[in-house]
């Protein structure tokens, strides 16, 4: 595709013009302004003491050596969060147990009360003139703790005797979640043929957005009022929780700013402790209070992702045709729950089981353990990777004991008519599962696969090629769907677009930027719309004092959630401004046409510029102010009313060397169906990283903690984040099916490739070693020991 | 980081008496390590003694032995360096797989080995080469000069002012780099003179940089990969952590020697 400057357009710069992101600019000449790049007048730095221990009970805190040291301001623990009855940190999706219990949500203080949970929990926070003075002095609190046995791993923390970390949920259980019919999917495997089962775990991730987590606090005491300068993906959501739960400030005393923000993966969904003690500190010290997280607090305290570990079994007929999957996952929830953990293993994953494929039955049970680990929450893709990565590799798995090619076995169990009801609560609305399919199969040329491999055989390397056919929900959410669910919030979208007197035009929104191009693709709709060059329009959004609410950006939600909502106030500014046109013509308004940014009466060339009803509705002079408002504002929430549905086909070709258990991706297809694209050079660049990120799980990245809690990859010396030459160039495709329920026909990118790629390389992996037990991330040591233990067992064979 | 005071002396004499008289005193020689160590206050020396500044510390001559490199030289000089390309290109290959460009324009050569990281790449050079390592105040051997993690033959306040390396008849370096920190796994430098062929292995040693002896006969009568490939490392001395086993790094081993034979057999 050819980029083409933003500026270029002079005009319009119409949907699916791959412009160049107008952000870009500021981004690379070091002109954004991230949350660090603030700086408020006499403001302090805090400092978190953090827990050594992945498990211990704190007999004392001892501050006072600390509090004298040099340029100590104040020194606060639990103890003073309790005294200002601050309130605990929250999760807010409610998930009830199959017995229908409620989830059990051990305490979540921002500082520790008694004990600590994971090794980088938070026990005191010292506030003082500069960092190093703060560190200084943290260094000097004493804290008498009492080890405590730790459980460390997910597989052994429900076992009767593990040691408990809340006393609320015992066998540190915190539910025992179900989907699905039981009995229909119990009478399908009855009537099996044939069953194929697969053990897998899913890897723990660490988020690594490239900008740190970071916070300014502000207290005005003469307007009694807070402001927070953070790294939040969704502002109003952070007001919301720091008001209605944990009692900082009532919402219209709590003003929320994310200015830049460099990348979040979700992890900046949260609402962590540093940036709720930031703000709660600002009042106590009567200054403001900043923090930034340095590169190893981040391994330690941001939410993790994935980390389940799962059992489960496919029914297939006599001819090969799904009949039920069952499926039981411990899902890792760490030490306590995060803001929406409880909803990523359940309503994204488990809805999800389903894939591309026309099952008739499903049954999938979900317990969510505590663990003396970082909590685990939202991550690129969030519980929808993982079901991607269960139901791809059990659909290669029995298409290769089947002996059935496994392309054509997928294709076989595709669903073709829509929409499609599936037996796990989703209903989709469109798709087309074989052309996503055969192009990516024609641009991979399977048909050349076999002479590569025998080609590779010769010069002693292992060639495989793997599938990944998923699927994803998003445009997140119906917002009475979810609340039945379990959502604690709705998950509509705000826009508000503000026509100026000139003409130009700045649009709210409360969906959030960070890094996703929002600025240029919501732009690049309201010119195409009323006709104005793409400069002429400017996003605004990250500010709860400039746009009233909203729901911000996370599960590929702002294309189809915002932009419509986007449309829905344009639709009303064109309503408006046609009527304002009318009397300017003065002409019927049922003969105003509006097209390429005039108001045209039809059938004549008496015609006036959008710019000019844009004047013309601020100076009120050829309308009755009776009639119509001055002015051209309008503003629209919009509710989805349907999940959308991306989906498409990743094909995976690797070469594994033997001798080193190096394994290099040797061609990667990614043929992606995302309804509309306003502007492919974004999405393109959304799938490259996304796939980045999935051959990333699937061969480099895993949180490793020791048997002691002690987290083992806290740096970038042991977490292997990848490197440009770890990933390989992509071929990219597109097919489209318009979204049927939303007005662009839009279905959301941001997170396709990390939810399809990890399944499309261990399918190449397994297929090129000719084992299923390729477990994640396929490090070489890891490769090499398969490649060995095969060798030792052919010359025993010998 | 912690406070210390700077010192950039511009003669060894001065850089010397503030090491002599500090014993808290750390030489900073280019800060690739020392630099994020201080960050992460794992070390509160009392003084940084900076020698870039120090007149005769860098550069690169060509000896009737071979080639001599100044302790503060740049590893990125020793990689573009004609005579170092003309007299050992195996060195000067090696240089350019340090780290990254941003390490390879400020680590030295000095720095590498005063370290002796076990995952240094420069260590493997000097041992195979037969390099010898030449202080303020004497020359010491390579056989003598590496002593185990992070252990070397230096006294306190002592300072490399340069490596004396020797011409060989052929030589070669291969890597296996840790995924993460792109460090050596396993690197292998071959260095095949008239007398003998010496493999020095490191990454991979529990005490560092270590010969492979085994090798080094085999390759002196049949100098092929083939020849390795009958071999078998002992991993017992081997390092085991998160990122391979002693028997893996003992494959690699085997592996990157075979791989560096092959390039110059």
């Amino acid at each position: 595709m050819t980029a083409t400057d933003a500026s270029a357009f002079s005009t319009v710069t119409p949907i699916g013009a791959a412009v160049r992101r107008k952000e870009d600019h500021r981004f690379l000449t070091g002109k954004g302004r991230y949350t660090d790049d603030f700086s408020r007048p006499g403001q302090t730095f805090a400092y978190f003491l953090r827990s050594p221990h992945a498990h211990a009970a704190i007999r004392s805190i001892d501050v006072s050596a600390a509090r004298a040291m040099p340029g100590v301001v104040d020194i606060l623990t639990g103890a003073d969060l309790a005294e200002d009855k601050i309130g605990d940190l929250i999760c807010g999706w409610m998930i009830h147990s199959k017995d229908g219990s409620p989830m059990k949500m051990g305490s979540h203080p921002a500082l520790a009360k008694g004990k600590v949970r994971y090794v980088g929990d938070h026990v005191a926070v010292v506030i003082a003139e500069s960092l190093h003075q703060a560190k200084d002095a943290a260094a000097a609190i004493a804290v008498d703790y009492e080890e405590l046995p730790v459980a460390a791993g997910l597989a052994t923390a429900q076992e009767a005797g593990a040691p408990q970390l809340h006393d609320i949920a015992p066998r540190n259980t915190a539910f025992e979640w179900e989907l699905g019919d039981r009995a229909a999917t119990e009478a399908a495997f009855a009537k099996a043929v044939r069953v194929v089962s697969l053990d897998l775990v899913n890897n723990r991730l660490a988020p690594n957005a490239m900008e740190p987590r970071a916070a300014i606090g502000e207290y005005d005491a003469g307007d009694e009022a807070y402001t927070l300068w953070t790294t939040t993906q969704n502002p109003h959501v952070a007001r919301l929780v720091l008001s209605a739960f944990v009692g900082i400030a009532p919402e219209h005393k709590l003003r929320v700013i994310a200015p830049d923000v460099g990348g979040g993966f979700g992890s900046k969904i949260f609402l962590y402790a540093e940036e709720t003690v930031c703000a709660w500190a600002s009042k106590r010290v009567g200054r403001p209070v900043k923090w930034t997280a340095e590169r190893s607090e981040s391994f330690l305290s941001d939410a993790h992702g994935r980390d389940h570990l799962t059992h489960a079994e496919l029914a297939l007929d006599a001819g090969g045709r799904i009949l039920g999957f069952r499926v039981h996952t411990r899902a890792n929830m760490g030490a306590y729950l995060s803001t929406f953990a409880s909803s990523i293993p359940t309503y994204l994953y488990g809805t999800l089981l389903s894939g591309q494929y026309d099952m008739p039955a499903i049954y999938c049970e979900v317990d969510a353990v505590y663990t003396n680990t970082a909590p685990v929450d939202a991550y690129r893709g969030a519980g929808r990777p993982e079901a991607t990565f269960l139901v791809e590799r059990i659909m290669e798995k029995a298409a290769r004991e089947l002996g059935e090619d496994p392309a054509e076995f997928r294709r076989k169990n595709f669903i073709t008519k829509f929409p499609h009801q599936t037996p796990v609560i989703l209903n989709y609305d469109t798709g087309d599962y074989a052309a996503s399919l055969d192009k990516a199969m024609q641009m991979a040329d399977i048909a050349g696969f076999p002479a590569r491999k025998a080609e590779a055989a010769r010069r002693g390397r292992l060639r495989g090629i793997g599938y990944s056919a998923y699927i994803e929900a998003c445009g997140l959410a119906p917002s009475s769907a979810v609340g039945s669910l379990g959502a604690g919030v709705g998950l509509w979208e705000s826009a508000e677009v503000r026509v100026n007197p000139t003409g130009n035009v700045e649009v709210l929104t409360g969906s959030h930027s960070h890094g996703q191009g929002h600025e240029t693709t919501f732009a690049q709709l309201v010119s195409a719309r009323l006709g104005i060059p793409i400069d002429q329009v400017t996003i605004v959004h990250g500010d709860t004092d400039k746009v009233q609410f909203g729901m911000g950006t996370y599960g590929s939600r702002s294309g189809a959630v915002g932009m419509s909502a986007i449309v829905k106030a344009l639709d009303k500014v064109e309503a408006k401004a046609r009527k304002i046109a009318a009397y300017l013509l003065e002409a019927s308004e049922g003969d105003i046409e509006f097209k390429d940014g005039k108001f045209t009466v039809a059938g004549t060339d008496r015609a006036v510029p959008f710019a000019e009803v844009a004047l013309g509705a601020y100076t009120a002079h050829k309308f009755p102010t009776s009639e119509i408002e001055p002015g051209l504002k309008e503003g629209a929430f919009y509710d989805p009313i349907n999940f959308t549905f991306p989906a498409g086909c990743h094909i995976c070709e690797v070469e594994v060397d033997p001798e080193t258990g190096v394994t290099d991706i040797v061609k990667f297809t990614a043929v992606d169906d995302f309804g509309v694209v306003i502007n492919p050079m974004i999405v393109e660049g959304q799938v490259h990283g996304g796939i980045a990120q999935g051959i990333g799980q699937a061969l480099l990245e895993g949180v490793t903690y020791d048997s002691d809690g002690q987290l083992v990859t806290g740096s970038y010396m042991d977490y292997t984040m990848p490197r440009a030459d770890d990933v390989p160039r992509f071929d990219v495709g597109l097919t489209e099916t318009r979204c049927t329920t939303n007005p662009l026909g839009i279905k959301g990118c941001g997170e396709a490739g990390a939810i399809a790629a990890p399944a499309a390389v261990i399918n190449a992996m397994t297929d090129a070693l000719g084992t299923e037990d390729v477990p994640m991330p396929a490090t070489p040591a890891t490769v090499w020991r398969i490649c060995e233990a095969q060798a030792a067992a052919r010359r025993a064979a010998e | 980081m912690y406070s210390f005071h700077y010192r950039r002396p511009t003669a060894l004499n001065e850089a010397l008496a503030v090491l002599h008289a500090d014993s808290e005193a750390k030489m900073l020689a280019g800060g690739q390590t020392l630099i994020p160590t201080l960050k992460q206050r794992l070390a509160q020396p009392t003084a940084l003694v900076d020698l870039s500044r120090i007149a005769g510390l860098s550069g690169i001559q060509k000896t009737a032995e071979g080639v001599t490199i100044g302790a503060m030289t740049h590893h990125a000089d020793v990689a573009r360096s004609p005579i170092v390309r003309e007299v050992i290109p195996a060195l000067a290959d090696l240089a350019g797989q340090i780290g990254d460009a941003a390490v390879r324009n400020r680590g030295t050569l000095g720095g590498s080995l005063a370290n002796n990281d076990p995952t240094a790449d420069y260590p493997a050079a000097v041992l195979a080469l037969n390099a010898v390592v030449s202080t303020d105040h004497r020359s010491i051997p390579a056989d003598a000069y590496f002593q185990g993690l992070f252990e070397t033959a230096l006294e306190e306040g002592e300072i490399i002012v340069a490596v004396e390396f020797p011409q060989v008849d052929k030589a070669a370096y291969a890597k296996f780099r840790n995924p993460a920190s792109r460090y050596a796994m396993a690197g292998v430098f071959v260095a095949k003179t008239a007398a003998e062929v010496r493999v020095a292995v490191t990454g991979a040693g529990q005490s560092g940089v270590f010969l492979w002896e085994e090798a080094g006969d085999v390759l002196a009568s049949d100098f092929s990969p083939a020849a390795v490939d009958k071999l078998a490392l002992d991993p017992s001395d081997l390092m085991s952590d998160l990122h391979g086993s002693a028997e893996y790094r003992a494959q690699l081993v085997k592996v990157m020697t075979k791989r560096a034979v092959a390039s110059i057999a």
